[in-house]
């Protein structure tokens, strides 16, 4: 029983409207729920701030940077090992040509770097994503907020989104609020 | 872009995906047409393959002709899409919105119908693996990575790649969207797997945005250094009329010139095909045509330059090919065909506000630059290797062949093909860019003028 309470559900409401949604979210916040249990899904990327959500930290810069120098090691391992594997003796020359070295390792730093942004793409996407609330209506333009709140937090979070007048409010077992005429 | 699209969500949704889930009889015409030229092709390249390049009609000394033209042609064309787009990404110009994703995709199909032709040309496509990549260590079969044709893969291995995840990390919201829009349990599987579970959390715009800059910014380098290795596979060779250390911006700025061009022509195509009417506006071919100005006069500086520098240096080898490119039949025919074509016909018409807001000129302007474009490819290609040098005692001439005629005609129908079969599988609109727009896009009062304007972040 005891693990039960401590185990977080997510409720999800849909709003209209980017202020009823904002308003959610700060209706939330005042609740005592932090930017960590409150996800806000849209089919539109919005201006940073305009659900009064706070900045979003991610450290995708730092993984072109980790491509780019694996790439780069890459490219002149292959290339070197290329030429020192057969030496083409040309009069004069060096087995292992720079401008060959060059080119390659211009294309093995830029392919690392684009491979490990991407890679860094759905790391900090948190992709693939299987477990969380949707609803479908999201994609035409209503806002979705979603709550992750221990058992015991659940009514505050109920009480937080239902006072910004959503749409609809969903947990995993379905809508939690009725449909007019019914009980 | 002055005007931006305004439409609800619904309306966006049904017309940017009406095209994925509808089957209209014309794609299955066009879908076969296309087809048919492909199996033509393939029948040509069987034959190649049990006859030899002869049967193209090459013999010494010109082994390179249509199918290295058409090589340089589509990597060329392929160079704009991404260029169009990650630079408009990178200034986050307004206009870009329903031009990313077409252009994006333009540059994939390119490339991959460009690097067909270097296959079929070596005669035998098999044995291109071990030229290039160090794989066959028991016969000791390694790639000399000294010839551009060990760069030219590399660099070309790297654009398509990056390309695809480049397209693919922006498709990852109308994926989702085509996965809740989809009208049967088996699309809305895939697309839902494709989708990858995306939610569009804020999170997952933020990383969207700032993926979209920093792909942008990695992947201009690749463009510029795909054209400038191709046109490397000329100028590091001691061929009179190639070996020139203009080649490599001159082919680079060509390349835009071309594909730029070809993403005017198939944006307006894709205006009427796919009733895109709403999404691209006189605007984005304005804002394009625009631009075309500048990188057709840039192209024409660098061409007078290699010609130029060509002369200035009086040595007479270098003089001779020039002389039979733009004085010698059939090639002055062609000379004068691709400067009208590329340049002289297209930029004064373009001069013009209406003209560069009317979608026939500029689908019919932008259709004879890459006419002009092609021509000028041909022109590079071909005289350089006819001229007759020392030591040399047998010289063929070269005439096209009805087959190479074929391959390039089935060029074109691949590419189409692959973008049709895009369009009809993924929204070839970035659905959330394009309503992102109509979110940040308002009207203000400046005196008395009510005007567009669209807030940045």
């Amino acid at each position: 029983m005891a693990m039960q309470s401590q185990a977080k559900r997510e409720l999800l409401a849909l709003y209209e409207e980017p202020d009823q949604a904002a308003d959610a979210v700060e209706r939330l916040h005042s609740a005592g729920f932090d930017d960590n249990d409150i996800e806000i899904l849209s089919s539109t990327p919005y201006p940073e701030g305009a659900f009064g959500e706070g900045h979003t930290k991610h450290r995708l810069f730092a993984f072109p940077f980790a491509g780019a120098a694996c790439g780069m090691a890459v490219g002149i391992a292959w290339i070197v090992g290329a030429q020192v594997s057969l030496p083409i003796i040309t009069g004069g020359k060096p087995i292992v040509a720079v401008p060959a070295i060059i080119q390659i390792l211009y294309e093995g730093t830029l392919l690392g770097a684009v491979l490990f942004t991407v890679l860094g793409v759905l790391f900090e996407s948190r992709l693939p994503d299987g477990v969380g609330l949707y609803d479908d209506r999201i994609s035409e333009g209503y806002i979705g907020i979603s709550v992750m709140a221990r058992e015991r937090r659940l009514p505050d979070a109920q009480i937080a989104l239902e006072e910004a007048s959503p749409i609809d409010l969903l947990s995993k077992e379905g809508s939690l609020m009725h449909a007019p005429g019914t009980t | 872009m002055q005007e931006p699209v305004v439409a609800d969500t619904k309306t966006s949704n049904r017309e940017l995906l009406d095209f994925v889930f509808a089957w209209p009889a014309w794609f299955f015409a066009v879908g076969g047409a296309l087809n048919g030229l492909l199996v033509a092709a393939f029948v040509v390249v069987i034959l190649m393959l049990m006859f030899g390049l002869q049967f193209l009609g090459y013999s010494h000394p010109v082994y390179w002709g249509f199918l290295i033209v058409n090589f340089v042609f589509w990597i060329g064309v392929s160079h704009a899409g991404i260029m169009v787009s990650a630079i408009l990404r990178l200034t986050q110009a307004e206009w870009r919105r329903p031009v990313t994703r077409a252009a994006e995709v333009l540059t994939i199909f390119s490339l991959l119908t460009a690097v067909q032709f270097p296959l079929i040309h070596s005669g035998r496509p098999w044995r291109t693996m071990y030229w290039t990549f160090p794989y066959d260590w028991n016969r000791g079969a390694w790639p000399n990575p000294r010839s551009p044709l060990v760069w030219d893969p590399s660099a070309i291995f790297t654009y398509l790649t990056s390309t695809i995840l480049f397209v693919y990390v922006a498709l990852l919201p109308d994926l989702a969207l085509a996965r809740d829009r989809a009208p049967n349990p088996v699309s809305r599987a895939i697309y839902g797997v494709l989708a990858m579970g995306f939610r569009g959390t804020t999170r997952q715009w933020r990383i969207q945005t700032v993926a979209g800059l920093l792909l942008s910014a990695i992947i201009l380098p690749i463009f510029v250094s795909v054209h400038s290795i191709v046109s490397w596979d000329f100028a590091v060779t001691s061929v009179p009329g190639w070996h020139n250390t203009i080649f490599a911006p001159y082919f680079v700025i060509g390349a835009v010139h071309s594909g730029v061009s070809a993403v005017v022509t198939v944006m307006i195509v894709m205006r009427y095909a796919f009733g895109l009417k709403r999404f691209i506006t006189r605007d984005h071919i304005d804002s394009l045509a625009r631009l075309l100005i500048v990188v057709a006069t840039v192209w024409l500086f660098f061409f007078l330059l290699d010609f130029f520098f060509g002369l200035y240096g009086t040595e007479p080898a270098e003089v001779d090919t020039w002389q039979r490119r733009l004085v010698e039949p059939p090639w002055v025919v062609i000379a004068i065909t691709f400067i009208i074509c590329a340049y002289i016909i297209p930029v004064p018409m373009w001069m013009f506000r209406a003209i560069r807001r009317n979608f026939f000129w500029m689908f019919v302007t932008t259709i004879l630059v890459n006419v002009g474009m092609w021509l000028e490819r041909y022109m590079v290609v071909v005289p350089a290797l006819e001229r007759k040098s020392g030591l040399t005692f047998t010289y063929g001439d070269y005439a096209p062949s009805l087959s190479e005629f074929i391959l390039v005609a089935a060029s074109f129908a691949l590419v189409i093909l692959g973008f049709l079969t895009f369009s009809k599988l993924l929204p070839i609109m970035p659905a959330a860019d394009i309503k992102e727009g109509q979110i940040l896009a308002d009207r203000i009062r400046v005196g008395r003028a009510n005007v567009p304007a669209a807030m940045r972040e």
